[in-house]
């Protein structure tokens, strides 16, 4: 099987600066990658390549290819709003848009013109079931999704991105702002997900990546410093730098 | 000397208050006057007769008409323009030197005196379109007018929504376009409708700028086309109160309190519209 997402010497400079140099990453299929790495590592820079959302900054320029199942992202024919719904992403500050909670999720179908009501009521229910938040919502889905607790948006906009049906799922350090059940409960969700899309998991917390990825890749200052099996990567990192970090001494 | 921090805290608190005072009684006083004045001429019948001997008699039923087309008639032309050009400078454009050009010419617009608008449609529309004293020239002339005011409100407007929302939008798969409809402009609408009622109040108050263009004809009938020269109420009220003849004085007033009272609904009735339209965006 191809990777899913596929990183050919692929580089990101924004304004003159090299955010990611030469970076060589498959994604596989229904796995859940980590990625860590300090601030300032390019991580959030390269999920944001994947769902071209990095073309937000201007001066963001590439090198090199990245694919997704097979297509290079950055192809001047690609239809980028499609991109999105495949590669559909989950920011770090939970972000509801200010309308109801079932709204929220209806926002994306929305789009692609669905209008029925009955597969709208549906999709509502599979993604806040998905999501890990139907039981705590169902009685005020037209509620505002503004007027629940950090942890609930988070996982409403989890549930939101899942409406589009993607085939990965690219979380920008979902957890960073959540406390500890909020978190496990995202973390549940995408063991279960992974039967279905794949997960790219961008992590501040390294605990988190050990616990919850299949696979683990390591970024320092703009390069991928190794990848492996996160049992291995965390027991026996090929590389120096990957172990002073995982082992707390910078970062 | 050092003046002691608690005195000066009750010193300010009072200068503020007067002040505050001082403002707020004027506009009651002003707006108290004039309803005051005029409010017990406001009857039906005032408000639903045709104007005789000059508006002297009669009622404003033709001017009230006449405002309400030339009005309707500029928000139409100038909401579109104005708000699609905020649109275009805040979503579709990087900041270069024509925005700023765009943005230095709409501010300069906002501070020419009506009048020069007033020759300005008088000449243009009125002359070298050959749309003569109409509803159509006064139209266009207050839509110019107003443009200003529309653009620099909607693009404040729209630069307050938040940049997270157009990050989500566009995550989701949206175009430019379905971003700026579904997200940003719900978002943007408050300060864009403020923008649109601040244009329709000064619009209706204005003078200058519409005897230039919609001329001073005192229809006897309801105007049935924009090719029709109408009175709006302002100007019938300028041109009544300036006659100094007793006889007209009270109509003046009737006319000035209806009119105080028209933009006071309009305000009431355009912020309710707008809250009940937002109710689903929060």
């Amino acid at each position: 099987m191809t990777p899913i997402v596929e990183a050919r010497q692929f580089g990101v400079q924004i304004g003159g600066n090299a955010v990611l140099r030469e970076v060589n990453l498959g994604v596989r299929r229904n796995e859940i990658l980590g990625i860590i790495g300090p601030a300032g590592s390019g991580k959030t820079t390269f999920l944001r390549c994947i769902n071209r959302l990095g073309d937000l900054e201007p001066s963001l320029s590439t090198t090199g290819t990245l694919s997704l199942d097979g297509t290079d992202v950055f192809s001047p024919g690609t239809d980028v709003a499609a991109l999105r719904r495949r590669a559909g992403m989950v920011f770090a500050v939970p972000n509801p848009l200010p309308r109801s909670i079932y709204e929220n999720i209806a926002f994306g179908p929305r789009l692609m013109g669905t209008r029925s009501r009955d597969r709208l009521d549906e999709i509502v229910e599979r993604t806040l079931r998905a999501s890990v938040l139907w039981d705590e919502v169902k009685d005020r889905l037209h509620t505002s999704g503004l007027k629940l607790s950090g942890g609930q948006q988070q996982r409403l906009c989890l549930a939101r991105t899942l409406a589009l049906e993607p085939q990965v799922l690219l979380l920008d350090e979902p957890c960073s702002g959540l406390d500890p059940i909020s978190t496990a409960k995202i973390e549940e969700a995408m063991q279960e997900l992974k039967k279905q899309l794949t997960v790219v998991l961008v992590t501040n917390n390294v605990k988190q990546a050990a616990r919850a990825s299949d696979r683990t890749a390591f970024f320092l200052m703009g390069e991928m410093v190794e990848v492996g099996d996160t049992g291995d990567l965390f027991t026996h990192p090929r590389d120096k730098r990957t172990n002073d970090y995982i082992s707390g001494r910078f970062g | 000397m050092r003046l002691p921090p608690r005195f000066v805290h009750v010193a300010m608190l009072g200068a503020l208050w007067t002040v505050t005072l001082v403002a707020v009684a004027a506009l009651i006083g002003i707006v108290g006057w004039v309803l005051a004045k005029g409010l017990p001429s406001v009857t039906p019948g005032f408000l639903f007769s045709m104007p005789q001997a000059s508006g002297a008699e009669g009622g404003i039923a033709s001017v009230i008409a006449g405002t309400l087309f030339i009005i309707l008639g500029a928000v139409a032309i100038a909401t579109p323009l104005g708000v699609g050009t905020a649109i275009y400078l805040v979503e579709y454009t990087r900041e270069s030197w024509v925005t700023r050009v765009i943005r230095y010419g709409a501010d300069c617009l906002a501070g020419i005196p009506s009048i020069i608008f007033g020759l300005f449609g008088y000449v243009f529309f009125v002359i070298t379109l050959g749309f003569r004293w109409s509803i159509l020239s006064g139209s266009l002339t207050l839509a110019l007018m107003s443009l200003p005011t529309i653009i620099r409100t909607a693009e404040v407007a729209l630069r307050s929504v938040p940049q997270g929302y157009r990050e989500v939008s566009y995550a989701l798969g949206s175009t430019r376009w379905q971003m700026v409809w579904r997200v940003v402009l719900p978002g943007a609408l408050p300060g864009i409708v403020t923008g649109i009622v601040l244009a329709i109040g000064r619009s209706m108050s204005e003078t200058a700028a519409v005897i230039f263009t919609a001329g001073t004809v005192l229809p006897d009938g309801i105007p049935h086309s924009l090719g029709a020269s109408s009175r709006t109420l302002a100007v019938h009220f300028y041109l009544l109160a300036t006659e100094g003849d007793p006889e007209t004085q009270h109509t003046a007033f009737a006319t000035a309190a209806f009119l105080v009272l028209a933009i006071l609904v309009i305000n009431v009735s355009a912020y309710t519209a707008m809250h009940r339209f937002l109710a689903r965006f929060r």
